[in-house]
């Protein structure tokens, strides 16, 4: 600061050939007004995860301890309207899981693919057609896709597997091309931003273009790559509209990938409606276990993003 | 078989519009060392490039002329991976992959088919020893090249290099990121390994030239200038444009 004040006075005592700056005393205010409102702005991302933490854990935990959390965790009936009423959310937890797993099956492959081809592959004319239409898929709301999951991909997984077409497998295809773009987006930049000289080493030394992007180019971006994975995953586990439109929801052990199933996030929605007391915090309780998973895959980003470029650990 | 490695003849380069090298014409003999010397932006880079076809990645690139191996032209008929592999090439900025030293020295190998692990130790050990950093090394094949110090990076480059077994080397100001010693090092290594190989290397630094190369061309504008013996061209050049280079008049 006091440099700073230094200079601009130096400045407007000794030469009249600089536009005279604003006092130093207005420059500062306005600095430091400046600095209070991004610090504000970046106070309420803060405040909105801390209440939303206290909220929902001081909501969960209560009921987590009455029902026990064995018995919650691992119960494996989920009767709210019986009488002793049963809050085993393990069905649910595994209806999570499967239909998340199913969806990185599916979006992962298809989605390096793409990436791949959109960074070291695709002609310009097709990539100015591609990366839009790539977009749009992200923008798509959830609702949009559940009715295209309903209308087309339910009658078919219908008429191939018999049941009713609302399974883990019609749910777990429908979130595949939901985090499509997520893992598309985030891998092709990871590739992007690959040195040139690796490319250019690995050419230099025979290879062909198909290898140099496969053994050195996509390796070296695996970081990168996985943090897409991995917020695509978190992408998936969060889904509620589209998956409770065609998994079936219902609340018991999955017996297979054409049976219906119901996720963590169905769970709460479906029943918040008419839920009271218990049956209430359970929902809730519910939603602790959703951001436990949601907490744990930041973390994988936040240590995968974080990372150095591996150096070599001299002991 | 034809007495130069290398021949390029009344070779044109455009990038897109611009006339990058200009008519050029020049026989570069085997098991010699030829120095590229001239100010910045004279083409050195683009006919060391246009020697391996790595002007290829660049887009709006365009040649006419000849550029021919043991007699065969490069352009017309011959195989890019097999060309690339006979001329290897060492850049300017050390480039090792972010992968083991071992993999490094390995990844030519295992890109023109070789596989037994035997053969690639051999290869890995032969190939680090050639460019001297074997010593250096060799207690920690399994860790990261990038945890090399930069003139470690660039001898595990020339090694990397080696590894394929080319026939020519091409070096593109390979030292000049690198310190005093390193710079020594490698030149001590390209004087060491030149009776079986052909060396083309770009420097800025004249004295490098003249203390590693046997054959010095200077380039002006896209054009060869001159192209001689080194101690003949350092001493008494032919031309006004190059001995006012070398003596540091150049306006
Ligand atoms: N990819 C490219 N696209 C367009 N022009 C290029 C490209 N690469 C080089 N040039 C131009 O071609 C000319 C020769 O470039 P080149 O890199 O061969 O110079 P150089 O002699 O190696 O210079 P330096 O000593 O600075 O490395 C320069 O004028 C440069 O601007
Ligand atoms: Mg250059």
């Amino acid at each position: 600061m006091t440099t700073a004040d230094s200079i601009s006075e130096r400045k407007s005592d000794s030469s009249d050939f600089f536009h005279k700056p604003p006092s130093g005393r207005t420059q500062r205010f306005i600095e430091k007004g400046a600095e209070i409102v991004f610090l504000l702005c970046a106070l309420i991302s803060i405040a909105a995860v801390v209440i939303i933490c206290v909220y929902i854990f001081a909501g969960g935990i209560p009921a987590i301890a009455e029902i026990g959390l064995f018995d919650f965790l691992g119960g494996q009936r989920w009767k709210p309207y019986n009488e002793p009423a049963e809050y085993g959310i393990f069905p649910m937890i595994l209806g999570s899981l499967y239909v998340t797993g199913g969806a990185v099956a599916v979006g992962v492959p298809v989605g390096l693919l793409t990436a791949i081809f959109m960074a070291r592959f695709c002609p310009a004319p097709l990539y100015k057609v591609l990366k839009p239409m790539i977009n749009l898929l992200a923008g798509i709301p959830s609702i949009v896709y559940g009715l295209f999951g309903m209308i087309v991909i339910v009658p078919i997984v219908r008429n191939l597997a018999g049941g009713d077409g609302n399974c883990i497998f019609t749910a777990a295809l429908l979130l595949g091309m939901m985090i499509l773009p997520t893992i598309i987006g985030l891998s092709e930049t990871a590739i992007r931003s690959v040195p040139e000289s690796y490319y250019e080493g690995a050419v230099a030394l025979g290879a062909t273009h198909e290898r140099a992007v496969g053994t050195v180019v996509f390796p070296a971006a695996k970081s990168g790559i996985l943090a897409g994975v991995i917020l695509g995953i978190g992408r998936a586990i969060g889904e509620t509209m589209a998956v409770i439109m065609v998994a079936g929801n219902q609340a018991r052990m999955p017996k297979g990938l054409f049976a219906g199933v119901r996720t963590l996030t169905a769970n709460i929605v479906t029943e918040m409606g008419d839920a009271g007391g218990l049956h209430y915090d359970a929902l809730v309780a519910t939603a602790v276990v959703l951001f436990g998973f949601i907490l744990i895959l930041n973390l994988c980003f936040s240590v995968l993003t974080n990372k150095k470029p591996k150096e070599g650990k001299s002991k | 078989m034809p007495e130069n490695k290398i021949s390029v003849n009344g070779l044109d380069l455009y990038y897109s519009e611009f006339h990058a090298l200009k008519n050029v014409n020049i026989d570069i003999a085997p098991n010699e060392i030829t120095a590229f010397i001239g100010p910045s932006g004279c083409g050195k880079s683009t006919l060391l490039k246009s020697l391996n076809r790595m002007n290829d990645l660049v887009e709006g690139c365009r040649i006419t002329g000849a550029v021919t191996l043991d007699g065969v032209d490069i352009y017309k008929d011959m195989e890019i991976t097999y060309l690339r592999k006979n001329v290897g090439m060492v850049f300017q900025k050390p480039n090792p992959f972010p992968m083991s030293i071992y993999d490094n020295i390995a990844y030519g190998p295992r890109t023109h088919g070789i596989r037994r692990k035997s053969d690639l130790d051999d290869i890995v050990e032969e190939s680090l020893k050639k460019a001297s950093i074997w010593n250096e090394v060799s207690d920690r094949l399994k860790r990261s090249a990038l945890g090399l110090s930069g003139g470690q990076q660039q001898r595990l480059c020339i090694a990397r290099a080696l590894a394929v077994k080319p026939e020519v080397i091409l070096m593109d100001e390979p030292t000049s990121a690198l310190d005093p010693i390193s710079t020594m090092k490698i030149e001590e290594l390209c004087c060491e390994i030149k009776d079986s190989y052909t060396i083309v290397i770009v420097t800025h630094n004249m004295q490098q030239a003249t203390r590693i190369s046997d054959k010095t061309a200077f380039f002006l504008h896209g054009e060869i200038v001159e192209f001689d013996e080194t101690e003949k061209l350092f001493s008494t050049p032919s031309d006004k444009r190059t001995e006012d280079y070398i003596t540091g008049r150049f306006g």
